[in-house]
């Protein structure tokens, strides 16, 4: 294996190695199950500045049970909830196993995914986290899976005593799709073209994370005009996710002008995108070996189509920061304690806008981000609230701005005509990543025979939507949807 | 007030579809077509049609009596058919995709009665949605897609395509609905709430399946948890192909519901009530042709 470490163990010293590691310092990024053959296999992800480092135990054949790791590493609990979900094996001492994903239980453990036979309407006690609201004329407000507006399936249970939000859970399994079976069995080049989908609104991340593990595994570098066009596509991905949560903003805090403009500028990125590959969300761009083909746009159209939409962004922008009646709304919203946000390992600008300094584009570089279009460094605030988050987006979108454009020039100074290197599937396991919008994308991938045997994409907003009851203390109903719109999660990614 | 110049400076950006075409609309890949769709692929032996059904992930491409046929339901518009045969199949830049029926989304499939058939359903939406068609309100419900559709239904309202001006508009209460717009797979968890916004709404209701996946499921389905699509749980009226359909191929799914898209509206009166005369100017296909300053080009 390449890119990370891989230290196999038992899985009785799973927790006491993973607490460890986390209390000197590294970040936990993840645990996963994956039947194989008669096991399950538990895979888990240690991020520490020098790199990732995987460990795997086995669990031997027949056994339901493993000691847990939450007890000892609280930002595992949804992880191991979504494994005794899908694979049915308990993380025994685990406070609270609710279901995550597939509330269904009474299933046969086999360590197969179980197909439900039928599907009851299930009430579940889902806290976020191992901390309830209680008290006089306490109420709880359901809000979801089909909300006002045109949002993704996700249900919020508000608890209020009428105005302040002490609490809120949330319910994520409604759109639940299955995609880490549906990853098992299939040829390589249709696997990317899953990944594209997990998580829709990120497509070039996902498809960038499969394709590095793939890379990895044939030992394969992509050709240098592949990486600036990954580069110029997932950074103007990012810009349009970034300004998704500015229209958010702007649309909460009625401020019609802005918001309109803002949406303009949003369309005008996916025009872009579209003009440059065919494809507004620059799906089937990202392959293994490199990207399908060189930009169809001529280098100055699209620095001119860049340069239009930087001027016109810039302006607003500026003016948007100096509106009152906008930044009042973000101010002291939503704050999520550093330190709550640290022992979690927040990521993305959720992470960012709370002192995390961890963007995977500088401190775990890869393809051109190694090379000629390395980051001076992450964009960071500390003050933990909603305006921060809006803060770390703008400085990123400008960051993006400046790379896509660096890549447009670079390519066209270039003379290779190299857009794709031969990358016959090898076999074997990696684990890869790449920064989305949302934050780190992290992907497990698995070969067999040239198919993928198994895979596991971890979407940052799976990881993020853990702090979102974090976020809330002396917030009202009208901070709502202002501290929905500063987490930008996709629950797509959430569900999986 | 400095806002109020930020949006003047930039001019009018609004397309003018569906009263004219939009060259952005037409200029970039809408769906896959068949390069000679009068005659099985490529006049070839059984090995080599194998080999092109073979292609697609999604299982788009068949043969039936040796003639290729290509679900546009099925596609996800990735590509690789046209990449490998190009002789065969060609991308096809109009965004007017979406169909009254499961099956007008096959290319190359004999349509023969299914035409008239087509025709009668026409007919049979036409009379239901006729009371809709100068304000119409849409409930969209998401079961299970991947986000980026409701990136594109949402896009909807951006000053570009402003469907405000065509009398269409999005709403938070099914009661208040008559468009159900659903994406996504048909997700376990979703088909209880999709099943009770469509009972919620009040009659007369149309039901639009936005996006490859709510259609036949697209690469997601089949899993453990996926109903291949949401015609199986609820009945649907328009199919909008795409992964994800554009606003454009969105914005003409929903005319075509309402009957409202120029040269297709229905010529017959089919319905026991007659029908009310159009003031001019009044229905959004047919915008007056007034003196417009000219448009900015995004």
């Amino acid at each position: 294996m390449n890119g990370a470490t891989l230290t196999r163990l038992e899985p009785g010293a799973l927790a006491g190695t993973v607490g460890r590691a986390v209390r000197s310092g590294a970040r936990f990024g993840g645990l996963f199950a994956f039947p194989v053959a008669e096991r399950i296999v538990l895979r888990g992800v240690l991020v520490r500045p020098g790199g990732l480092a995987m460990i795997e135990a086995t669990l031997p054949p027949g056994a339901r049970t493993y000691p847990a790791l939450t007890p000892t590493v609280p930002a595992a609990s949804w992880y191991e909830r979504e494994i005794h979900d899908l694979v049915g094996i308990e993380p025994a001492g685990h406070p609270r196993l609710d279901p995550l994903v597939l509330p269904i239980h009474g299933r046969e453990g086999t360590g197969e995914i179980v197909v439900p036979v039928t599907w009851a309407e299930v009430e579940l006690d889902d806290r976020a986290l191992a901390t309830h609201a209680s008290g006089e004329g306490l109420l709880t407000i359901p809000y979801g899976p089909v909300r006002s507006g045109v949002y993704e399936a996700i249900e919020y249970l508000v608890e209020t005593p009428g105005e302040d939000i002490p609490h809120v859970r949330t319910r994520v399994y409604h759109k639940h799709r299955g995609i880490q079976a549906r990853f098992e069995n299939l040829p390589v080049d249709d696997a990317v073209l899953l990944a594209e989908r997990v998580e829709g609104v990120a497509s070039v991340a996902h498809a960038l994370a499969f394709c590095q593990a793939v890379e990895q595994l044939a030992g394969v570098v992509v050709p240098g005009p592949a990486a600036l066009v990954r580069v110029l596509h997932a950074e103007l991905e990012r810009v349009a996710n970034h300004l998704d949560s500015v229209v958010r903003h702007t649309e909460g805090a009625g401020q019609a002008v802005a918001h309109a403009r803002m949406t303009l500028h949003k369309e005008r990125v996916l025009r872009l995108q579209a003009r440059l590959c065919g494809h507004r969300f620059a799906r089937g761009v990202v392959v293994p070996g490199g990207v399908a083909h060189a930009p169809r746009m001529s280098a100055p159209d699209a620095l001119g189509a860049l340069a239009q939409l930087e001027g016109g962004l810039r302006a607003d922008a500026r003016l948007l920061m100096d509106t009152p009646s906008f930044l009042d709304r973000l101010r002291g919203t939503g704050v999520i304690d550093p330190e709550v946000a640290a022992a979690h390992g927040g990521l993305g600008p959720v992470g960012r806008g709370s002192g995390s300094r961890d963007d995977a584009r500088c401190a775990r570089p890869y393809g051109a981000y190694a090379g000629q279009l390395a980051l001076a460094g992450p964009a960071s605030r500390d003050e933990g609230d909603a305006l921060a988050r809006q803060h770390v987006r703008l400085a990123e979108i400008w960051d993006s701005l400046a790379l896509a454009r660096r890549s447009l020039e670079l390519l066209a100074d270039m003379h290779d005509p190299r857009f794709r290197a031969h990358t016959p599937p090898a076999d074997g396991l990696a684990l890869a990543w790449a920064e989305a919008p949302q934050g780190e994308v992290l992907y497990i991938v698995e070969i067999e025979g040239g198919r993928v045997a198994r895979a596991k994409p971890r979407s940052a907003s799976f990881h993020n939507l853990v702090l979102f009851p974090a976020a809330f203390h002396t917030d009202i109903f009208t901070d709502f949807s202002f501290i929905e719109a500063s987490f930008g999660l996709s629950i797509a990614g959430v569900s999986g | 007030m400095p806002w109020i110049t930020r949006g003047l400076r930039e001019g009018i950006v609004t397309t003018r579809y569906p009263a004219r075409p939009d060259d952005y609309g037409e200029s970039w890949r809408g769906a896959v077509g068949l390069v000679d769709q009068g005659h099985p692929g490529a006049g070839s032996g059984e090995g080599s049609t194998k080999d092109l059904t073979a292609l697609c992930p999604t299982g788009a491409i068949g043969v039936e009596g040796g003639r290729l046929r290509l679900d546009r339901g099925r596609c996800i518009l990735c590509g690789r058919c046209v990449g490998a045969a190009p002789g065969i199949f060609c991308w096809s830049s109009s965004p007017e995709v979406a169909g009254l029926a499961r099956q007008a989304l096959v290319v190359g499939a004999e349509l023969g009665g299914d035409d008239k058939a087509l025709g009668m359903l026409r007919a049979e939406l036409a009379r239901r949605t006729r009371s809709l068609r100068r304000s119409v309100h849409i409930r969209h419900v998401d079961a299970g897609s991947d986000g980026a559709e409701e990136w594109e239904i949402a896009a909807l309202l951006n000053p570009v395509y402003d469907v405000h001006r065509l009398g269409i508009f999005f709403t938070a209460s099914p009661r208040h609905a008559d468009i159900l717009l659903a994406t996504g797979v048909g997700s376990a968890g979703m088909v209880g709430p999709l099943r009770r916004t469509l009972e919620s709404m009040p009659d007369p209701k149309v039901v639009i399946a936005a996006g490859a996946d709510a259609i036949s499921g697209g690469l997601v389905h089949p899993t453990y948890v996926t109903s291949g699509g949401i015609g199986s749980l609820v009945p649907v009226d328009v199919w909008i192909p795409g992964s994800p359909p554009s606003p454009f191929s969105l914005l003409h799914g929903i005319l075509l519901a309402l009957g409202l898209l120029p040269g297709c509206r229905p010529t017959t009166a089919p319905g026991p009530v007659a029908d009310a005369p159009e003031q001019a100017g009044g229905a959004p296909g047919q915008a007056p042709d007034v003196q417009e300053p000219d448009r900015r080009t995004l």
